[in-house]
């Protein structure tokens, strides 16, 4: 473990933006954000950026390829180029475990090279959550804040960032950065996560439980009375998915330019009329259904299919920007049965 | 912070339940914390005792609800009305989106509703926010207290309310209150005085955070057609991608002009947004515009109003003297 004194930040940030592209989370007046860095900028304090990092590996919308025609030919043009290689810095604990959760779907058979290529390509450099907020429920799913995943995994106290490496990747970027850290043996780190464990403890939905969701329990839930309550004044919108760091839905489209076609793909929701609509309509009907899909996707298909992973992070996201405040807190504790669950 | 009591409400709709004039109610539900609160259906006393809550953190405006909720029941639904709600309830019968015989309207005297984004960005970890006469107060997992003085705290929609006045109700919890659209175009009239470089900077600024989580359509009181021109594949309008960061001012503009007479400005479509985008501007300008050339119009002021724009008379301004002519006309 290493430590950089936080009035070096700024060095270091340039240090690594000499070599790599360089993404930090920066205050705006409307939240924080993932910016690409430039000389004054400040590493947000903010728990948490509105938007998900999920952008960097899939982004909202992406061409695929494209096709030329001319006459009855048909050209097919591959666009892909290799990745520049970048750092993330700054990612927080649920964030960094989504990127696990998105590799299950994008790093499985048949591998997405868009997805991979980006994966590849990233230093991920995590920051432990000093102040969770009271939307936080990353325990919940076995992530702990205080010591969260990543290449480099980095703590803050009052005066330095302490960064640990924890992957090759990771000792590549620190070993770049070298002249601006000096070694420690992590005392006041140790003592940092201690208090973020503390104050994890404490938060007001520490003791949610998926325990009640998972692997096998289809049956369980999907034809539950409790759905209906639940999504009875869902307004449809994709708010939730576009936000949730793990929602991974899209769609494929092709775009006309009058001489050819751009093939892209784009975010999709669950929570839309349209969203998988096949030739003999949609098959979620209603807004119940839509709402059930989302709900059952993060806590009982996902882990059904990925060893008892579940597809939720707990950031609280969905807490704070749901237009009508319905979450999976809400439906966890409702379908749960239980106070916590 | 409100004058009229959650239990006002509570009372209000248990009797109404009990004596059979409503079957269900429309209200708030209590959720995790005190900013959390969900729309819902209430069915007994009991249910209203556990779960209702009404105070300054119930911003929801239920009167689009009607649209599905009205004719769902064999009996009446028991709608509350906050003033801005009343002119969608209006609104919406005036386009006959539902019947107006099983709605029980509880119009309720509203002092303004706080947003609970602005109390968050200023105080981390919320865990709990308490009114008293002249102040909000929240408390934090952290920092202890934090005071805000209410206007620093009200939803910006508030900060410039048009109106006290309950325009429909079958009965009246509260004062009623007047009119007063004094303040209303104060935004409207700043973006007015840049020159079109930086108005067209604000809105890209703006605009281009836009996800198109078409929260601000969803939750629209004006946007109930069956089936939105943007979501049907057929239609040839369907965008489910951006070609830049700009292009969703497209969808926003044409949202804009779709609603334009019909928008009673009651400021859902900027407290739904994720990205805090302020939409209703763009619905004030012309609520503005209307009222310059066709004389003042509020839209669910009274139910059966013919809109300016779907309207004539021989007396309105021919466009050319209007926007007046030559290069820039």
């Amino acid at each position: 473990m290493v430590k950089v004194l936080l009035d070096k930040l700024d060095g270091l940030f340039a240090a690594i933006a000499q070599k790599e592209t360089l993404y930090i989370p920066i205050d705006t007046p409307t939240g924080a954000k993932y910016e690409k860095w430039s000389d004054g900028m400040k590493m947000s304090d903010a728990l948490n950026t509105v938007r998900s990092p999920k952008d960097f590996f899939f982004p909202q919308t992406e061409n695929l390829m494209e096709f030329k025609t001319e006459g009855k030919k048909i050209e097919i043009i591959d666009i892909r180029r290799e990745n520049e290689d970048f750092v993330l810095f700054g990612v927080k604990g649920c964030d960094v475990a989504s990127f696990d959760v998105l590799d299950k779907v994008f790093l499985a058979e048949p591998v997405d090279s868009f997805y991979k290529n980006r994966r590849e390509h990233a230093t991920v450099v995590s920051l432990a959550c000093n102040r969770p907020h009271e939307t936080c429920f990353c325990g919940t799913f076995g992530i702990d804040a205080s010591a969260p995943g990543g290449d480099v995994v980095c703590i803050k106290t009052d005066d330095a960032l302490f960064m640990d490496a924890k992957t090759e990747k990771g000792e590549k970027l620190l070993s770049l950065i070298s002249e601006f850290t000096e070694s420690t043996d992590g005392k006041e780190a140790a003592d940092t996560a201690g208090v973020i464990r503390e104050r994890l403890k404490k938060l007001p939905l520490s003791s949610l439980s998926a325990e009640a969701f998972g692997d096998g329990k289809t049956s369980k839930f999907f034809d539950a009375p409790e759905w209906k309550e639940l999504s009875q004044t869902c307004l449809g919108c994709g708010t939730c998915t576009f936000v949730c760091p793990t929602c991974q839905c899209y769609d494929i489209k092709d775009f006309n330019t009058g001489h050819g076609v751009k093939r892209f793909r784009c975010w999709d929701s669950c929570m839309y009329s349209d969203f998988t609509k096949m030739s003999a309509g949609q098959p979620r009907l209603t807004q119940l259904e839509r709402f059930r899909q989302r709900f059952m996707h993060k806590l009982v298909y996902f882990p059904t299919n990925n060893n008892g992973m579940f597809s939720c992070v707990g950031c609280g996201r969905c807490i704070n920007k749901c237009p009508i405040q319905m979450n999976i807190v809400k439906v966890m504790k409702k379908l749960g049965g239980t106070e916590n669950g | 912070m409100q004058k009229i009591k959650r239990e006002a409400l509570i009372s209000r709709a248990s009797e109404l339940l009990k004596n059979g004039t409503v079957d269900r109610v429309f209200g708030w539900k209590r959720g995790e914390f005190d900013y959390d609160i969900t729309p819902a259906l209430f069915h007994s006393a009991d249910e209203l005792e556990k779960d209702f809550v009404w105070g300054s953190l119930c911003g929801a405006n239920f009167s689009k609800y009607l649209v599905k909720e009205a004719a769902a029941g064999e009996g009446k639904v028991l709608v509350f009305l906050k003033p801005c709600d009343s002119y969608s309830f209006n609104q919406l019968l005036t386009e006959h989106r539902f019947p107006r015989d099983k709605v029980y309207a509880v119009g309720v005297e509203c002092a303004g509703m706080l947003d609970a984004a602005k109390i968050k960005a200023a105080a981390d970890g919320l865990s709990a926010i308490r009114e008293t006469e002249n102040s909000v107060i929240a408390e934090t997992l952290y920092d202890g207290d934090i005071e805000f003085k209410p206007d620093d705290v009200l939803a910006e929609r508030c900060l410039n309310c048009k109106s006290k006045k309950v325009v429909a109700f079958d009965e009246m919890l509260g004062e009623n209150g007047e009119a007063d659209a004094s303040a209303r175009f104060d935004e409207v009239e700043k973006l007015e005085k840049m020159t079109p470089d930086e108005r067209y900077a604000f809105w890209q600024n703006e605009l281009s955070r836009c996800i198109r989580c078409n929260a601000c359509r969803d939750v629209c009181p004006a946007c109930t057609c069956e089936k939105c021109v943007f979501d049907n594949p057929e239609s040839g309008a369907e965008n489910k991608a951006a070609a830049d960061s700009f292009e969703e001012k497209m969808f926003h503009i044409i949202r804009a002009f779709h609603v334009a007479g019909r928008c009673t400005d009651c400021g859902e479509c900027s407290r739904v947004c994720p990205q805090h985008i302020p939409l209703h501007l763009l619905n004030r300008k012309f609520i503005k515009d209307i009222d310059a050339f066709y004389g003042d119009y509020q839209a669910g002021e009274e139910v059966g109003m013919r809109a300016p724009v779907v309207n004539y008379t021989q007396n309105d301004p021919e466009p050319g003297d209007v926007v007046g002519g030559g290069a820039n006309g």
